[in-house]
């Protein structure tokens, strides 16, 4: 019988978050379909990690488990899925959208003539099970939603964008663990991959920080930064920017919030000429109150937002810090 | 070294979005087009390796007649040549069918490259997929999220950006793809002297035709994803918009902190 297939991913050595969210999305689309769930997991069958299932306990857990995958390498992740799913024949693939999976999955979908549906942020099912699902995912840069569909009789591979799905609770359950040892051999790996480092110490640490005050492309120049900063000393927050702003070198690295930089949720944060590119907005969504000061009304990060200013950043900061330094006296 | 460099020509990043009339793409009426920002990375690595290794940089894109102006300004940074696949229907092809036809345009270059660059990802359709689909096509192997380069005796060296904070090295056999992620290097303009010269640069032409005539297995299959519709984005939050001067909109949303949220 066809199933859906989760693949998720082990951080910092649990089962991380957005993998617990695309197994949330996998249950959304199982039962739409009326297929079980299995899940797949790159580890030993020992691991107690295993035993820690979130939601609905899948059919069967699957320990992808060889010596040449301890360290991760595209080539022996792509290799082992593929033999993974030949092996359970799944209908559906669904996998976390991390760096990882980037680097692999459209390996593993192209070996099987397929196309990772990358990204997606929301699933619809219909009813009858002759009518095919449908799949959202964003373009321009958050600017548009799209519709995908996936045609054919072959497996259908997604990657689930982080915070589009909420993790369900873990249940109590005892499924079994199944070893899956696929074939690999040295040659295959081509690549050689170091450990894993850290830049530099971190000396900011934005997760604190009960204000964050970012700072996006709007600002056009290194030059006119001040505004912002006097801003956020005026509210007593930390300074915050988008890629771009650290791209430049204007602001280091360790003050940006992303898919590639920090993730944050303070009680207000405060978008300053941010249009609100997805990688930008997994980094932030989950604030409490976003507020949000573009020049653009149909910037995307008036989708979030709580609260919006449409207008020229050059006049409204300055307005804002003053009315600030008005109240706090 | 000789070095591919993928690059794709994209709406410009404030393009104003009207949904066109069959709603499935955008209208691209008075629009206008850039280089897609990770393939401008993705380029000024190559210029970089070619300075210090010597060498050749082509650029290949896919696209309609338009796209030859991307090309020609990639030409005007240093690029030696350029390689147009001609199309006017690529969004008929999901990205495997346009990995397909990069592929296909590259095996036919009479030198094999040593590296095969593109950026991470699109900017308008945001796949970030079709430099690692190439890899497979070729035979390659490939590493994503790079943001420096160094030659070794044996192939490459690169460094990779991880998630929060973290990166990593690897090593690589060449040749190799590889996804370029934005901010290693300052991009270079293009200089009076670079857009002169680019004017008198090859750029060979090649349409889809040409290449399935020379490799049957080119011929676009059937899509296997997509597109079914584009929709303007549902709010996840109900904003209160405040409106006014910029002194009115800044008091305002003081009292709303102040009251509302309870953070001043």
């Amino acid at each position: 019988m066809s199933s859906v297939l989760v693949i998720l991913e082990i951080k910092d050595r649990i089962i991380s978050r957005i993998s617990w969210e695309a197994m949330a999305a996998a249950h959304t689309l199982a039962e739409g379909r009326g297929l079980p769930v299995d899940i797949a997991v790159v580890t030993s069958p020992t691991n107690p990690i295993l035993a820690k299932i979130q939601g609905k306990p899948p059919r069967t857990i699957y320990a992808v488990d060889h010596k040449l995958l301890h360290a991760y390498t595209s080539d022996g992740y792509a290799e082992a899925c593929a033999q993974l799913i030949a092996h359970v024949k799944p209908a559906y693939v669904i996998l976390p959208h991390t760096y990882q999976v980037r680097d692999f999955a459209p390996r593993l979908a192209t070996r099987l003539k397929q196309v990772l549906i990358s990204d997606v942020t929301g699933i619809e099912t219909h009813a009858g099970a002759s009518v095919a699902p449908t799949f959202i995912r964003q373009l321009l840069q958050g600017k548009l939603n799209a519709r995908y569909s996936h045609t054919g009789t072959g497996v259908c591979l997604l990657s689930i964008q982080a915070g589009a799905f909420r993790a369900d609770a873990p249940e109590a359950s005892a499924t079994t663990v199944e070893p899956f040892l696929p074939k690999l051999e040295a040659a295959q790996i081509r690549i050689q991959p170091g450990e894993p480092f850290r830049a530099s110490a971190q000396t900011v640490d934005l997760g604190s920080a009960t204000i964050l005050v970012s700072v996006g492309r709007g600002i056009k120049e290194e030059a006119n930064l001040p505004i912002v900063q006097e801003l956020a000393t005026a509210l007593g927050a930390e300074l915050a920017a988008s890629r771009p702003i650290c791209d430049a070198g204007w602001l280091p690295m360790e003050r940006q919030v992303g898919s590639s930089g920090q993730t944050v949720a303070p009680k207000v944060y405060l978008a300053v000429g941010i249009s609100g590119a997805i990688q930008h907005l997994v980094g932030m969504k989950g604030s409490q109150c976003i507020v949000a000061i573009n020049k653009d009304e149909n910037a995307p990060i008036f989708e979030v937002a709580d609260y919006g200013i449409v207008g020229d950043l050059f006049e409204v900061v300055p307005a804002l810090t003053a009315a600030v330094r008005k109240v706090k006296g | 070294m000789k070095i591919i460099v993928a690059i794709k020509q994209v709406p410009e990043r404030d393009a104003r979005i009207r949904i066109d009339s069959e709603g499935k793409w955008i209208d691209l009426q008075d629009i206008e087009f850039n280089l897609n920002e990770s393939d401008a990375y993705a380029l000024e690595e190559a210029l970089q390796l070619k300075e210090a290794h010597g060498g050749e940089v082509v650029v290949i894109s896919a696209g309609p007649e338009r796209v030859g102006k991307t090309i020609r300004e990639a030409l005007a940074k240093g690029a030696d040549r350029g390689i147009h696949i001609e199309s006017d229907d690529l969004a008929s092809y999901d990205a495997l069918g346009v990995a397909r036809l990069l592929a296909a345009a590259i095996e036919e270059e009479p030198e094999d490259p040593d590296l095969i660059l593109t950026g991470l990802q699109s900017d308008d359709l945001g796949l970030g997929q079709t430099g690692v689909i190439m890899a497979e096509i070729l035979g390659l192997p490939h590493a994503t999220l790079i943001l420096k380069i160094e030659k070794t005796e044996t192939g490459i060296k690169v460094l990779r950006e991880l998630e929060d904070g973290w990166f990593q090295h690897l090593e690589l056999p060449t040749p190799a793809v590889l996804t370029i992620q934005s901010g290693n290097s300052k991009l270079r303009y293009a200089t009076l002297m670079g857009i002169k010269k680019a004017k008198t640069k090859e750029v060979r032409r090649v349409t889809v035709a040409d290449l399935i005539h020379n490799d049957p297995d080119v011929k676009p299959a059937d899509p296997v994803v997509i597109l079914d519709q584009v929709m303007l984005p549902s709010k996840q939050r109900t904003t209160q918009m405040l409106g006014g001067s910029p002194s009115e909109a800044a008091a305002a949303l003081v009292e709303k902190l102040q009251f509302e949220v309870r953070a001043l």
